[in-house]
């Protein structure tokens, strides 16, 4: 049986008295695109550096095609996108991957990469001299020189324009299609509803949820809106009845839970028209991975 | 999967192109090595002028491009992020300290080339054993090459930053380079010459004197340089950190 891109077990990673990692267990096949998700210190870069081989697990396993992260044969069906470092500052974009195109046997083209990417292949600048979302493209086009099976990606998004974000998102559902693992850790929860096939939710190292985002995001009967922050909920509540709870879960966003129905709808409507509230992304049905995160949070404090 | 020597060729290209065009590194190893050969063979600073100022500058040459270009070059490619990204490749710990070790030798061994033709052009003729004179610049390369890469792998940027610049002044000044372990207070000379800089003065000023040195006399410095080099190797391997 082929093993699984990536199969993480049991994974600790402790620095000093601090527990990153507590006990993650997870797997990733081929052509799954999955998505680490979490406040900031939930875990998720120290999970990717470990299955990267930039750090040693505490304890636990990483296999990635059931080797370990060390092996150089491994090593050379992987691509790297790290929040932090994956540039050559005084380098310019064609020659850092040209170079890095000399350390593996069947690299992608540097010059049609960055050209796909949106980078003039022949600029003379280095790139430290670029901005923050050319910067986030080499570094992409870094991670996507080895032809990769399994890509990992930590916060991909960030810096990148809303063009150039939307652009990323159809290129990894294109390499998904194709086969390729993808692993990425982001804050940008939209994106995550949109591309990823799984979801694994970290808080305080923890995998606190997981499964397909369907699943995640339509389970349990919930309506969500935006409003100004610190409405009295209690004449909602009124207005709703006993069969429905409401929560400020933080500020301008409220939550309730109750069977959703078009009733509840008209009642929510009702109830801002009497009391002069603009509500804004009125959600119903479900939860939004962002619901989910910051429950998860608040249920760990 | 590309093999190992390989991706050091690649690495080894890498460093030299990097080396090459930084105006910093060019500077530490070609423009202080050559205004030391003028400094140190046009004025009586050295008694011996130009004939003792050369195995000096060589010295300081190799020291400055395998130690301290290297340290600091290194420790500002950890600190960048670089060298974590490169740990996710196929280069190896062995593929990368090797690529730079060859890299520098090579752009020492310019550094070396100018300083001997400069020499030439003042007047200095080369006598002795050229072989061996060769055979220690290189030990000498290997030594510090290994030094600089241990302390860059070790120390934060700024850290190493101080403390490769701060090392290389103290052993030209007091390292058995500049001043002789003989001109030192005893105690003081004996310390001193088991010190890397001062082996690799003293070996290549025997090397390349006139009066051909005997074996016994350059086995001293070699033995001292060998076993920097192996210790500076294992502490290299050891403790070199990607991030």
């Amino acid at each position: 049986m082929t093993p699984p891109a990536l199969q993480v077990t049991d994974l600790v990673v402790s620095y000093g008295p601090t527990r990153a990692v507590a006990g993650v267990t997870f797997a990733v096949s081929a052509g799954q695109i999955t998505a680490l998700v979490g406040p900031n210190g939930a875990g998720k870069t120290s999970t990717v550096e470990v299955c990267t081989g930039l750090r040693p697990a505490t304890s636990g396993s990483i296999r990635l095609f059931g080797r370990p992260p060390s092996d150089l044969a491994v090593r050379a069906r992987i691509g790297v996108m790290l929040q932090l470092g994956g540039l050559y500052p005084t380098a310019r974009p064609l020659e850092w991957l040209s170079y890095l195109a000399r350390l593996y046997s069947d690299p992608a083209d540097p010059g049609s990469l960055l050209t796909s990417l949106g980078i003039d292949p022949k600029t003379s600048a280095s790139t430290r001299r670029l901005s923050g979302g050319e910067q986030q493209r080499v570094k992409l086009a870094a991670a996507l020189l080895p032809k990769p099976e399994l890509l990992f990606l930590d916060e991909p998004t960030a810096g990148l324009d809303p063009a150039a974000r939307l652009d990323l998102l159809v290129a990894l559902r294109r390499l998904s299609t194709d086969g390729t693992a993808i692993v990425l850790t982001t804050h940008q929860l939209g994106d995550v509803e949109e591309i990823a096939d799984e979801v694994l939710v970290l808080v305080g190292g923890r995998l606190v949820a997981s499964g397909p985002v369907a699943d995640l995001i339509g389970a349990g009967d919930t309506t969500s809106f935006r409003a100004t922050a610190g409405l009295d909920i209690a004449t909602l509540v009124d207005a709703l009845g006993s069969d429905y709870q409401v929560r400020e879960t933080r500020p301008g966003r409220y939550l309730i839970s109750g069977l959703t129905s078009p009733q509840l709808l008209a009642d929510i409507t009702k109830w801002c028209v009497a009391t002069g509230v603009q509500a804004t992304e009125i959600r119903a049905g479900g939860r939004t991975l962002e619901d989910i995160v910051i429950q998860a949070s608040v249920d760990d404090l | 999967m590309t093999t190992s020597w390989t991706r050091t060729r690649a690495h080894t290209g890498w460093e030299l192109r990097l080396l090459l065009r930084n105006g910093e590194q060019l500077l530490l190893v070609f423009l202080i090595p050559i205004v030391l050969v003028l400094a140190l063979g046009l004025t009586t600073l050295v008694p011996g002028g130009v004939d003792a100022a050369i195995p000096k500058v060589l010295t300081i040459s190799v020291l400055a491009s395998c130690f301290t270009s290297q340290a600091i070059a290194t420790g500002f490619e950890r600190r960048s992020g670089a060298l974590r990204f490169l740990a996710t490749t196929p280069l190896t710990r062995v593929n990368l300290l090797t690529g730079k070790a060859l890299a520098t030798v090579f752009v020492t061994l310019l550094s070396v080339l100018v300083v001997l033709l400069l020499g030439i052009f003042l007047g200095w003729r080369p006598g002795g054993t050229w072989p061996l004179g060769i055979g220690f610049a290189l030990l000498g390369c290997f030594t510090f090459a290994a030094w600089g890469l241990f302390l860059a792998g070790a120390l934060r940027a700024e850290a190493v930053l101080a403390v490769a610049n701060g090392a290389f002044l103290t052993l030209i000044l007091f390292g058995g380079i500049i001043i002789a372990p003989a001109q030192l207070p005893e105690a003081v000379g004996t310390f001193v010459e088991f010190l890397p800089s001062a082996a690799l003065a003293q070996g290549l000023t025997l090397a390349l004197d006139e009066a051909a040195a005997s074996t016994a006399q350059l086995l001293i410095p070699a033995l001292v340089l060998t076993v920097w080099a192996v210790i500076g190797s294992i502490l290299a391997r050891r403790f070199f950190r990607w991030e």
